[in-house]
């Protein structure tokens, strides 16, 4: 079982290739808002953190999550 | 402020006006064949009107529609749960699901309400739909509505269902998996065979929408999951009449008997005014010719192939497969603009399609080829296009 920080790292990692302004990144960083990131940019990191974690995170919980720490919070419900 | 979100279309649209170019809003103003119109002006050759047989303006089907508005009257002024469900409505049910070689059938106002309607009532709170990511608006609209878990599996990827199927466990018996025969944007089918294979492996149920494959995929015109030979597996068939049968509406057939009393808990089923009688009537008449007369199956096959190798051997980037849906990709909007305002001058009317309703960030100048277009007019649009390359308004696909 991994606690938040280790999805944090993860998610930075899967986030440097698309961070583009190199933005220095946090959990309180907006995915679309602060990077920019384009809905299908959104879906491809998405993918990668399914398969990272052997997981399908539901569409439905997009809604809430702009930051990702709020990704982060929704990954460690999901699995935990 | 409440309309501070319709800003960015605004300007698009004002943009558009200032311009006088009009892709979302072009009038045909006159028809003068199935395949020919006057459109803002222009005599053009309508290449984007997915009526793949041509059965829109078939006499026959007109001739039906106006004895149907003379005996029954304009419209039905109810749902099929009051008083708008006329005996033609029964007869059109009885008669796809004949076609299909099931027991059950409803046919819904529109094909958007029919996907759409089945998708929100078949799966509810609890239970889960997988469907694949192109899938079109009507579906992602239903599922919303569902109250079921929503996953997306990557666009005809077999392997990528059958992961997430595995990930689900026990929770598959309560799994619907929705995906389309034809996709409406690139043209290209699903790999039903492969699908069918994972549902067998891991269960749940399957739903085939074939609004863009009835009338243009398999022997008789059943669709995709004809030509492929699953229908055994399908469970549930949507469709559209606004295609192949000319009209407008669509359907849902069905193996299982419980479609019948999921009719009465489809809301866009119940809370819509049923299809009017001539609609009704033409439909019934275009089912009965295209099961009637195969040839026109072949006539549009033969257009869509001439239209998409010229299309492919010219370099242009179209679609995977050869399809009645022939679209070429462009990266660039303002290039897509001005190469659909440039066809239009030169007497073709396709559709422009921009993100988010193409499956990419890609734009497209999309055909729809009928049986209807004479070789002569599949030669017109394919010089348009030689035309937009010759003139370096697109270049070939990067290899």
């Amino acid at each position: 079982m991994a606690d938040s920080k280790q999805y944090l790292e993860f998610m930075y990692g899967a986030l440097a290739e698309l961070n583009k302004q190199g933005l220095e990144l946090s959990e309180t960083t907006d995915m679309i808002a602060d990077m920019g990131l384009s809905s299908l940019e959104v879906m491809e990191f998405i993918e990668q953190i399914e398969d990272e974690y052997d997981i399908s995170i539901p569409l439905n919980i997009l809604p809430d999550v702009n930051t990702i720490g709020q990704l982060a919070q929704k990954l460690q419900e999901l699995i935990e | 402020m409440l309309f501070d979100k319709f800003k960015e279309m605004a300007g698009f649209q004002a943009e558009l006006t200032e311009r006088d170019i009009k892709p979302f809003g072009a009038v045909t103003e006159k028809f003068l064949s199935p395949t020919e119109g006057i459109v803002g002006g222009r005599k053009v050759i309508l290449a984007g009107t997915n009526n793949y047989l041509g059965l829109a303006y078939d006499q026959r089907c007109i001739d039906a529609a106006q004895r149907a508005a003379q005996d029954w009257g304009t419209g039905t002024t109810g749902s099929r749960l009051a008083n708008g469900s006329f005996v033609e409505h029964e007869l059109l049910e009885q008669e796809l699901a004949d076609f299909y070689g099931v027991g059950h059938a409803i046919s819904f106002t529109t094909g958007y309400s029919a996907t759409m309607g089945m998708c929100a009532t078949i799966a509810g709170p609890g239970d889960v739909i997988l469907l694949d990511s192109d899938s079109h608006a009507s579906i992602y609209a239903g599922v919303q509505l569902s109250g079921a878990e929503i996953i997306r599996f990557k666009h005809s990827n077999p392997d990528d269902l059958a992961k997430r199927l595995r990930r689900l466990g026990d929770r598959v018996s309560n799994t619907l998996i929705v995906v389309e025969g034809i996709y409406s944007m690139l043209g290209d089918t699903a790999p039903l065979q492969e699908f069918a294979e994972v549902k067998r492996e891991y269960g749940g149920y399957l739903m085939v929408d074939e609004a863009h494959s009835l009338g243009v995929l398999g022997a008789t015109g059943r669709g995709a999951a004809e030509a492929t030979g699953v229908e055994a597996d399908v469970d549930f068939i949507a469709g559209t009449y606004s295609k192949s049968l000319g009209s407008t509406g669509g359907y849902c057939v069905s193996q299982h008997a419980m479609l019948d009393i999921i009719r009465y808990c489809i809301r866009a089923y119940i809370f819509t005014a049923s299809a009017s009688p001539s609609t009704v009537a033409s439909t019934r008449k275009a089912l009965e010719i295209m099961r009637q007369e195969p040839e026109l199956r072949a006539k549009l096959w033969s257009n869509a192939n001439k239209l998409y190798s010229s299309l492919q051997d010219m370099g242009l980037s179209v679609g995977p497969t050869p399809s009645p849906v022939v679209a070429v990709e462009l990266g660039d909007r303002e290039q897509a603009i001005l190469c659909w305002n440039a066809l239009m001058d030169a007497g073709v009317y396709v559709n422009l399609v921009i993100p988010p309703a193409s499956p990419s960030t890609n734009f497209l100048l999309r055909c729809s080829v009928s049986a209807a277009h004479t070789e002569e007019q599949i030669n017109h649009i394919i010089n348009a296009y030689a035309a937009l390359l010759k003139n370096g308004a697109i270049s070939v696909r990067a290899e």
